[in-house]
């Protein structure tokens, strides 16, 4: 794909992320939008896996530790084909497999999440297990920067260096804020790279809400042979929509009917002048 | 079928000893058994194992929360894996990873506490675990079993093996007696180890033991007849057997290494309750307090559940 139409895929896929969570009338508006070009670079690009390939032991994993931004994943996995993208209208509603925390009961989804600090260890295991079986999957893992509190995270981080786990990619969808406010002020876990670097692991940092960016970094992984691979993807809580980036407000927050016809007519403005440049 | 046994029986090895032994036989033939610990190898009697298996044992260190998101890991992609950790340990620190990784996610994890109850003794109650029944009780789809000796160890092993379920398997220190000939086993169904006349006992996991003691030595020397259950499956727990002992005993006494509180006692009690079951019943267990200084026999001693306590709250019930 070119990086135009991912560019585009992006977009498209904001203007359905910020459309079911109005329709919920709830959901994690700014991290979702945050995270959506990491998702729709590793499902369009990078990782070897589809509804047809699904039961393949040797498919790629995608673990979002980070379960809350569940609202771009369920729309990157419609778009690939695991469901109608009209089951993710009901989003939250009684009785719906389409809840605000990754589950899998949506299909395309490997493991149920939510609860934070669980996706680095469970994907180290899996990775392991690709090890042991000398099968060539990948395991891609995204977490939150709020999330890294959690300790958890760094018992995975030390196993994984230790079983030297270059199968292993964390995503780290660095938007530089949580609920309370900035992390740095929540409780500092600067410096990250360095961190993850004395933990064994390569790290790099990219912008993680450029799509070509992304496909150069996380298709040179693993950085090292024998080393797990750390990406530190810079990115935007509530990107794309001037009025939520960089606002806490945004964490889960719903638009309104004016707010909403705003944020789309945004988003309608930035893909005509991409269509621009592609004409 | 039940049978009655006597006071010849013969010390066997401690439940956790069998747990090694049969998962090194299990190892044999499956690549795809996984040992997984937290530095706990040596007190999970594993080091053979180890030893035998390498490429089947992973080791995590210190850190119980990873070992249980590891294992969730390794079970989704087919592998069968015992988690093994002090239990004391393993079912609190990792309890949000026992819920999500393994029960929630239907990873079919076999998580093994080691040293449970009091085993550790006088290391204090740090190292007890006397809420695992409880707490993973209240967790769904995962299984909770205690085995009363080491034929109910190792069929529970091989049973939790090929279920491909999340099952909870507690496994204390100390030489097990055999409870019985009856070579009947079924995970979810209690076995009627001894027949009575008055009063069952429902015990589970090490403290079947004392329970059949009092039951011999009440028969020795006033003559009175208790049968006696083990109950080592406490979640699902066996409800047609509960049915059945009801409705034959006047009195029942539930006998556990654990809390009084959420354990098999009150599992028991709020099913004959609900199902209109209006009998004498007594649960023993651990009291709501800070346990006493002790061996594991010191202390469960002290709490009356010992041949001698047991024997004593069936004379008080049927008073």
């Amino acid at each position: 794909m070119t990086t135009k139409e991912l560019e585009i895929k992006s977009l498209n896929y904001r203007k359905k992320v910020l459309q079911y969570i109005k329709k919920a009338k709830a959901g994690h508006t700014g991290g979702s939008l945050s995270c959506t070009d990491i998702l729709n670079v590793l499902y369009n690009e990078v990782m070897n896996v589809s509804p047809e390939n699904f039961q393949d032991p040797n498919r790629d994993r995608y673990i979002q530790s980070k379960g809350h931004s569940v609202e771009a994943l369920f729309v990157v996995l419609a778009d690939q084909g695991f469901y109608p993208e009209s089951n993710i209208e009901t989003l939250c509603q009684y009785q719906s497999h389409f809840i605000g925390h990754p589950t899998r009961k949506v299909p395309g989804v490997e493991q149920n999440t939510g609860a934070l600090g669980h996706g680095l260890p469970i994907s180290v295991g899996t990775a392991l297990a690709g090890k042991m079986d000398g099968l060539d999957y990948r395991v891609f893992t995204l977490m939150g920067d709020g999330e890294l509190l959690e300790g958890s995270n760094w018992e995975a981080a030390m196993a994984a260096s230790h079983y030297k786990l270059d199968n292993l990619v964390a995503i780290l969808d660095y938007n530089k804020l949580q609920i309370t406010g900035a992390v740095k002020d929540v409780c500092n876990s600067e410096p990250i790279d360095q961190k993850f670097e004395a933990f064994g692991w390569s790290v790099k940092h990219v912008d993680g809400n450029n799509v070509e960016a992304l496909s150069e970094t996380l298709k040179s992984a693993p950085f090292e042979q024998g080393k797990p691979s750390f990406i530190i993807a810079h990115t935007v809580k509530g990107k794309g929509i001037s009025f939520m980036e960089n606002n806490i407000k945004w964490h889960h927050g719903v638009p309104s009917d004016e707010q909403y016809a705003e944020a789309q007519k945004e988003l309608d403005s930035q893909l005509e002048e991409l269509s621009k440049e592609i004409i | 079928m039940t049978v009655n046994i006597t006071n010849t029986l013969k010390q066997g090895q401690a439940n956790l000893e069998v747990f090694s032994a049969t998962l090194q036989d299990l190892a044999e033939a499956d690549k795809n058994i996984i040992a997984v610990t937290s530095d706990s190898r040596g007190s999970g009697k594993l080091v053979p194992f180890a030893a035998q298996y390498p490429k089947q044992i992973v080791e995590v260190g210190i850190a119980e929360q990873n070992l249980v998101g590891v294992s969730a890991g390794l079970a989704s992609t087919g592998k069968k894996v015992f988690a093994v950790s002090p239990a004391c340990f393993l079912t609190a620190r990792s309890l949000e990873q026992i819920k999500n990784d393994i029960a929630y996610s239907d990873n079919p994890v076999n998580v093994i506490g080691i040293s449970a109850g009091v085993s550790y003794g006088a290391l204090g109650s740090t190292h007890h675990s006397l809420h695992d029944f409880a707490v993973l009780r209240a967790v769904n789809n995962i299984m909770v079993v205690a085995p009363g000796d080491n034929f109910e160890t190792e069929m529970a092993i091989r049973q939790a093996a090929a279920l491909e379920a999340p099952v909870y398997l507690r496994f204390g220190k100390k030489p097990m007696p055999f409870l019985s000939d009856n070579k009947d086993f079924a995970l979810g169904k209690g076995r009627e180890i001894r027949e009575g006349n008055d009063l069952a006992i429902v015990a589970t996991g090490e403290t079947v033991w004392p329970a059949m003691q009092a039951a011999m030595l009440l028969e020795e020397e006033k003559g009175i007849e208790v049968g006696v259950i083990s109950m080592h499956t406490i979640k699902p727990l066996d409800t047609a057997l509960l049915e059945s002992i009801a409705s034959r005993y006047s009195a029942i006494i539930t006998v556990e290494e654990h809390s009084i509180y959420g354990g098999l006692g009150e599992a028991c009690a709020s099913f004959l309750l609900q199902s209109g079951y209006q009998k004498k019943f007594k649960i023993m267990g651990i009291p709501d307090e800070y346990t006493v200084t002790g061996s594991q026999l010191d202390i469960l001693g002290h709490y009356g559940i010992s041949e001698k306590g047991i024997a004593a709250e069936v004379l008080k019930l049927l008073r």
